[in-house]
């Protein structure tokens, strides 16, 4: 995270990734949003990037690692870098 | 390349080397022909093996791993080895090939826009200077930029002078020249003297976060072409699967059971492995999303930011152009334009106007002193009586001079001669007679004719001008611009309802810009289709409100920016086109048995390559 991403008020952060196709890092765009806890996730293949809505009262760390966890299920090849 | 491609390309030469061997060594053993064979196909496939394994364990089986491992087993099976390492041998040469292209763009456009200053240097009490991470930098903090730095955050300049390069920020290469007491916007490049600046804002809300966050935001607002696709892969990627399953299954038991000949197993499996590599998306999936990005990454380098995907798609649609007038077609700032009917030579009508007017502070006696250019010797200048309204009478150089407006000139009874010309008009009397008058106008941008025709050029049907000026003024403006409609004396709300109705009467295809300063204009600036906001360096509300912002204030700009739109569309109907084109034809080649597997790898890979290239051309908007 590096601290580069800033939490504001509806809990939003900005993660950088690692993925090799644009059709997987649509899929880690859907198996962020399927986790629980994230309200909205959006993956910017271009520009390696994730921004993840969370949800309120949501412990960011915790679901940052579920969301690793099912981006791992539908893309072995990707990497959040947390 | 990085590590991980660099390793790949080894795999590639290393497997097609021991492919290209094996094919021609005859070997008649055939246990050992398929041992030998085994070594390069684990070499370039053991990954997308691994992957497809993996994926069949988390329940995603129809992906492009997925795809690849079945066809390639399955050629193996067969008994066509050449066959199913090369298809895995190509596959990777392509995947290498869009990781290196996707890379090198994504490299260019982080070049275009690199303007992310990294550093602030701030002056510590003991007079050494101390580089802070900008982010830290409070409101009120004196930093010092050296030639050569970029400025870090928003601020007025208070000591020294400069050329500064913006470029990086408008695409704009001549430079601006600026000293003590101009403000100064971060992310351009400080080039000659020494600054010291005190900042205004924050980091967080300086110009150049801002762009930043708009340009790494963009791509994420997706058009209706990128869901298109993405909805398009996700139900192809099956139906091409038990496309695949019934090519394999039907023909051979139809053949057995209703004609009773002999059911061809081996051929109809191997028909729908060509099938299989036929239809992988990878084509489509990347090249539209990278066709979008390009564009994109161009136009910020042509000094247009547009804010998403989705808008870079309705530019290329626009066919009507709704202009504010006052700092979209004009400078918005009041210059003496011409002085007519004088008795004596300009400058001396001048140099009396600019000192009576030199004790004003009204707008009109500033542009009176700037065309006047010298400094003004204000003891030359005694009895200035203001009329509020009318205009200032005063003693100059012992002369009586008048100068005001047409009732200034009625209540001290001087006859004078009207102006013809739209504008605000100074007349000046010396001594009770009168000696010419001074008009003065909002000045036209250099280009704001040339930009009406360059739309008119790209196929807008209408121009149409709004201001809150006089009917006179504006009509002359259109006229001489050659804009077709002209709407004045409208109040700020009047604005929305002309564009709303303009929005009426159109087709929900054609699109309606709106081309404002950012100034006042923010609600129809997002009640247009498209809201373009110009000259917006340091104009936060409409970098806010607009959908694309122009960084510098050239009318040209908007030309140009729909022009990169189109070219942007272009690419982006070409790829898919060809790309579905192409893979359909082969489907239906390869379901009828004429394609081989060879024509299969073209239209997976080559389709790829070939729409790769294409996309990366939206880069390029020089010419335009």
């Amino acid at each position: 995270m590096n601290g580069r991403g800033k939490v504001g008020k509806d809990m939003k952060k900005t993660y950088k990734i690692d993925v090799d196709c644009a059709n997987c890092a649509n899929k880690m765009e859907e198996a962020a949003r399927r986790t629980a806890g994230v309200a909205n996730a959006v993956v910017n293949f271009m520009t390696l990037k994730m921004s993840v809505e969370f949800e309120e009262g949501a412990d960011p760390k915790a679901v940052m690692q579920d969301v690793l966890k099912n981006c791992k299920k539908v893309e072995s090849d990707c990497e959040i870098f947390l | 390349m990085n590590k991980k491609q660099k390793k790949v390309l080894m795999r590639i030469v290393a497997a097609a080397g021991l492919m290209i061997v094996l094919s021609l060594v005859p070997i008649s053993i055939d246990w050992l022909r398929a041992a030998l064979f085994m070594v390069p196909y684990l070499i370039i496939g053991y990954d997308i093996l691994r992957k497809a394994w993996k994926g069949i364990l988390n329940r995603q089986v129809f992906d492009e791993n997925f795809l690849m491992a079945v066809a390639t087993v399955g050629a193996i099976l067969l008994g066509e080895y050449t066959e199913g390492v090369a298809v895995m041998l190509f596959y990777q040469i392509g995947e290498l090939f869009q990781s290196y292209a996707v890379g090198k763009s994504r490299r260019n456009i982080s070049e275009l826009m690199d303007i992310r200053p990294d550093y602030a240097n701030v002056e510590t009490e003991s007079g050494d200077l101390e580089s802070l991470d900008p982010d830290e930098v409070e409101i009120g903090t004196v930093i010092v930029v050296k030639p050569g730095e970029k400025i870090p955050i928003d601020g007025v300049i208070v000591e020294g002078r400069t050329t500064l390069n913006t470029s990086a920020l408008t695409g704009e290469s001549v430079p601006r020249e600026v000293e003590a007491g101009d403000e100064v916007i971060s992310g351009c490049i400080n080039m000659t003297g020494l600054l010291k600046i005190r900042t205004t804002r924050e980091f967080g809300e300086s110009t150049v976060s801002k762009i930043l966050e708009l340009v790494e935001n963009a791509s994420s607002r997706k058009s209706k072409s990128e869901n298109f696709i993405s909805k398009f892969a996700r139900f192809y990627t099956p139906a091409v699967c038990y496309g695949a399953v019934a090519l394999a299954v039907l023909p051979p038991v139809v053949r057995l059971l209703v004609l009773q000949t002999t059911p061809q197993w081996g051929e109809w499996i191997f028909r729908a492995l060509t099938f299989l590599v036929i239809s992988c998306p990878c084509a489509l999936v990347i090249s539209i999303p990278l066709s979008f990005f390009a564009g994109i990454g161009g136009a910020g380098n042509a000094g247009v930011l547009v804010k998403g995907s989705n808008y870079l798609e309705a530019l290329a649609d626009t066919k009507y152009v709704v202009f504010d007038k006052t700092g979209t077609m004009t400078k918005g700032v009041f210059e003496v334009s011409g002085i007519h009917h004088n008795t004596m030579p300009e400058e001396k009508l001048l140099e009396y106007a600019a000192l009576a007017e030199s004790y004003s502070t009204h707008p009109i006696s500033k542009s009176l002193r700037q065309a006047y250019g010298k400094p003004i010797d204000k003891n030359r200048v005694s009895d200035v009586k203001e009329i509020s309204g009318n205009g200032v009478t005063a003693m100059v150089d012992g002369a009586a001079v008048a100068a005001g407006n047409d009732k200034l000139m009625k209540s001290l009874g001087i006859a004078y001669t009207d102006c013809s010309h739209a504008g605000t008009i100074v007349h000046v009397a010396v001594d009770g007679v009168f000696a010419g008058h001074i008009l003065i106008a909002d000045q036209m941008k250099q280009n704001a004719k040339v930009s009406i025709a360059a739309l008119k050029e790209v196929g807008i049907r209408r121009t149409v001008m709004l201001t809150g000026d006089r009917t006179e003024a504006a009509e002359a403006v259109a006229a001489e611009l050659g804009i077709d409609e002209v709407y004045s004396e409208l109040l700020p709300g009047d604005k929305v309802e002309k564009v709303e109705a303009l929005l009426e009467k159109k087709s929900a295809k054609e699109k309606l810009v709106f081309v404002g300063d950012g100034i006042n204009d923010a609600p129809v600036l997002s009640r247009a289709d498209i809201g373009i906001a110009m000259g917006a360096l340091g104009s936060d509300a409409a970098i806010e409100a607009a959908d694309v912002v122009l960084m510098d204030d050239d009318p040209l700009k908007i030309a140009k920016a729909i022009k990169i739109s189109r070219k942007c569309m272009r690419i982006v109907y070409q790829n898919i086109y060809f790309a579905i084109g192409v893979k359909f034809l082969c489907l239906l080649l390869g379901a009828v048995g004429i394609a081989n597997m060879w024509l299969a790898i073209f239209a997976d890979v080559g389709v790829m390559v070939l729409a790769v290239l294409n996309a990366i051309r939206a880069l390029s908007v020089k010419d335009l």
